[in-house]
């Protein structure tokens, strides 16, 4: 009972923050509908709604008549359900990796804004990798593509790292300056080095037995193992030894860490570039399942990693439900453009919204009137509380 | 001269330095560099109002965008209302231009509310608060300019022509084409920063700011309003936000792309952290940060004669796109650099980043 209490009070802020984010982002979807249609349309957010679960789910609860006018109508197609939840836990997997990312810095207390220029580090060393090791037994190829993608973002993460120890230059400037210098290094790269001649963009070679071998469905690849392994390794990492101990206490209180002979230096080096190595095998997953590596790799995962991570409580589990919510927009959203005609990026809205009621927790617990205790990570605070302290 | 540029590697650094004297005399490059620093002079202001009075914002980049996107739209929609109005001949405003800039800015004080809300009264973290800030702009102006794909624009605001006598003299005249040969959204920069300086160190409003950011609760005990100070510094701050979207949109681009402000708030927050917390040095990062950009510009379109020159088009000719991806990830790096070299010694106000708790209040 008390472990469904405190369950609860893990979860009712983010559960309430999401109907809520969904509710403002069908305000702005009715409102949209005068830019759709002639008319304003009351029904276009259940119409999009749904869409957006059946294209995650596969479960499909309307039936919308010629006129445009749904009514009920619960149906579900086995084979469909099957396609989209595989989207979906494909589309999840590396958003629960850049999620980490993000959540295992800020229990040290780090806000590794960085994730984007990790991701396009570690996708464009794992592409690199993985064409020279291509032709490679396939267990030899993958783990080899994998590990130098994780490694690029690591050492990605390292520089902000080590940026911060040694000089104090805070990591919210710092990755950031990272992430455009990396998109613009790469592009160069590949543009002037690594491009093959063929296909008609500029792009690598292909990975050939580097790609991720598909487990299930059309994309269920090794790359949701992955990401469903991290998860129980984080969490015991975290929690259960001494150098997670380490991580948590410079997190929550740094002079404290120093006093009991820590070396906060060393623990935010190594934070980062464990954060930097997450984000680099979300990149190398992404990549060694596309195949190449396109001159200019859009990619937003990098960046939905803060959402997952704010939502998830930085906690690994909350971190893996965070990043199945998301990773369901993102495979429902083109199902809900070609429906109801809603641009896909209102999910980057509902997530911004969700956020937004995070934030705003004091508020929607004096709303809502919730009295169970207040379980927000403490970590998080030291994050503001250190910018502009200087060197550690 | 000549001989010295013979010399192997200082050689080139002479020959560097002369073109440098040569460029910022002779082209473009002096007005250009203010030009590009405007944007992150601004919103660097910004970033002191807020953090002068113990605010964390690194919510800029978004607050920027947000104002690039309305001011652009409703200077749009304004100008396909009224399309006859005749453009005043210096700096070429229009009533759409005008109002685009009033609703940038309108749109940069709300933004920057919805920060001052967060931050002070429900004492959110204030990285937080600026994240989703970040988070929703880029999401929202995505949004609403994918749905409404706007196709006309108000078009932009014009440099001044400074008189020919002025900019053509020798020696000082590049200063004159530096801060006369720009746009109204640049020059009014320079005003910003000496009042905004002046009023931080010389006023009553600035020495209470000021206390509010080191010392919230002394700033207390002798009478001082720390949360509406607070309030009103933040929103405030939300002007020089909404100034460089609409110098964005409706100065130097006449459209809106997703995402267009490219970090500049973030490049922003370290010209605050360069210049030390103060309007003038912040400004000096600014310069400093987007000179590289600049003299980028200026090397391509213009490329040095002689050793050096022929040495960079050997570069070009072999790695044409890394040559040019260089010269844009400049002022990144740049800001990297100086960021970790200038940051050690740089202290920020002592309450940054720490809500107000009244004595009292739960």
């Amino acid at each position: 009972m008390t472990a469904l209490r405190r369950l609860w009070a893990l979860a009712v802020i983010p559960i309430i923050s999401i109907v809520l984010a969904l509710l403002l982002g069908s305000l702005l979807i009715i409102a949209s509908s005068l830019a759709i249609g002639e008319s304003l349309n009351l029904l276009l957010p259940l119409i999009a709604y749904e869409s957006l679960l059946e294209g995650a789910t596969g479960l499909s609860l309307l039936d919308v008549n010629a006129a445009g006018v749904p009514s009920l109508a619960f149906s579900i197609d086995p084979d469909r359900a099957a396609r989209a939840l595989t989207s979906t836990v494909a589309a999840a997997a590396p958003l629960v990796l850049t999620g980490l990312a993000v959540g295992v810095g800020f229990k040290a207390g780090l806000f590794n804004i960085g994730g984007t220029g990790q991701v396009l580090v570690g996708a464009f060393v794992a592409a690199i990798v993985g064409a020279a090791v291509a032709d490679q037994p396939v267990p030899i190829a993958v783990t080899v593509a994998l590990a130098a993608g994780a490694l690029g973002g690591a050492f990605y993460g390292f520089i902000p790292g080590a940026l911060k120890a040694f000089t104090g230059a805070h990591e919210v400037v710092s990755t950031i300056m990272l992430n455009s210098l990396a998109f613009f290094i790469i592009v160069g790269l590949v543009n002037d080095i690594f491009k093959i001649v063929g296909p008609s963009f500029a792009r690598t070679a292909d990975v050939g037995n580097a790609a991720l071998p598909v487990l299930f469905g059309r994309n269920g690849t090794v790359g949701v193992l992955i990401a469903l392994a991290a998860v129980p390794i984080t969490w015991f990492l975290i929690y259960r030894t001494t150098l997670g101990f380490e991580i948590r206490t410079v997190g929550a209180n740094p002079s404290a860490a120093r006093y009991a002979g820590m070396s906060p230096r060393r623990l935010i080096i190594l934070t980062m570039s464990l954060c930097g190595l997450f984000a680099g095998l979300a990149g190398s997953i992404e990549i060694l399942t596309l195949g190449y590596y396109p001159a200019v790799f859009g990619t937003g995962i990098g960046f939905a990693g803060i959402t997952v991570a704010l939502l998830g409580r930085a906690h690994p589990v909350g971190i893996l439900l965070a990043a199945l919510l998301l990773g369901g927009m993102r495979a429902g959203a083109p199902s809900m453009q070609i429906t109801a005609n809603i641009p896909i990026e209102i999910i980057d809205v509902i997530q911004g919204l969700i956020l937004l009621f995070l934030a705003a927790e004091v508020v929607i617990r004096r709303t809502f009137r919730i009295r169970a205790e207040r379980v927000t990570p403490g970590e998080l605070g030291t994050v503001a509380k250190t910018y502009g302290e200087g060197t550690v | 001269m000549e001989v010295l540029f013979d010399i192997p590697i200082l050689g080139f650094v002479l020959q560097f330095i002369a073109y440098l004297i040569e460029a910022v005399t002779t082209t473009n490059l002096a007005p250009q560099t203010l030009q590009l620093a405007t944007p992150i002079a601004l919103g660097a202001l910004c970033g002191i109002m807020n953090e002068r009075s113990g605010i964390v914002n690194i919510g800029i980049e978004g607050m920027m965008l947000t104002a690039a996107f309305v001011g652009f739209m409703v200077a749009m929609l304004v100008h396909e209302a009224m399309p006859q109005s005749e453009p005043t001949a210096i700096f070429g405003f229009t009533p759409a231009l005008v109002i685009g800039i009033l609703a940038a800015i309108g749109a940069g004080m709300l933004v920057s509310a919805l920060h001052a809300w967060l931050c002070v009264t429900v004492r959110a973290d204030q990285i937080i608060s600026g994240t989703v800030i970040n988070i929703i702009a880029l999401g929202l102006t995505g949004y609403l300019n994918r749905l409404i794909q706007p196709t006309g624009s108000a078009g932009t605001l014009d440099p001044f022509r400074p008189p020919e006598f002025l900019v053509d003299l020798p020696v000082v005249g590049w200063i004159f084409r530096m801060f006369l040969a720009v746009g109204p959204i640049t020059m009014s920069v320079i005003v910003f920063v000496i009042i905004l300086q002046i009023l931080l160190f010389r006023s009553r409003w600035g020495l209470r700011t000021r206390a509010v950011g080191e010392h919230p609760r002394a700033a207390d005990t002798v009478g001082i309003d720390v949360l509406k100070l607070r309030y009103r510094n933040v929103i405030l701050g939300g002007i020089f936000a909404g100034l460089a979207g609409a110098w964005l949109t409706l100065e130097f681009n006449q459209s809106f792309q997703n995402g267009m402000t490219a970090n500049r708030g973030f490049i922003a927050l370290a010209a605050v952290i360069f210049g030390r917390w103060t309007p003038i040095g912040a400004f000096g990062g600014a310069l400093l940060f987007m000179f590289s950009e600049a003299l980028g510009i200026a090397i391509r379109s213009n490329p040095p004669e002689g050793d050096l020159g022929v040495f960079l088009s050997g570069i070009q000719a072999a790695y044409p796109s890394l040559y040019n991806n260089a010269f844009g990830a400049m002022p990144y790096l740049l800001t990297l650099i100086v960021l970790a070299g200038v940051v050690g010694r740089s202290v920020a106000p002592a309450a940054v980043g720490r809500p107000y708790v009244k004595e009292g209040a739960s």
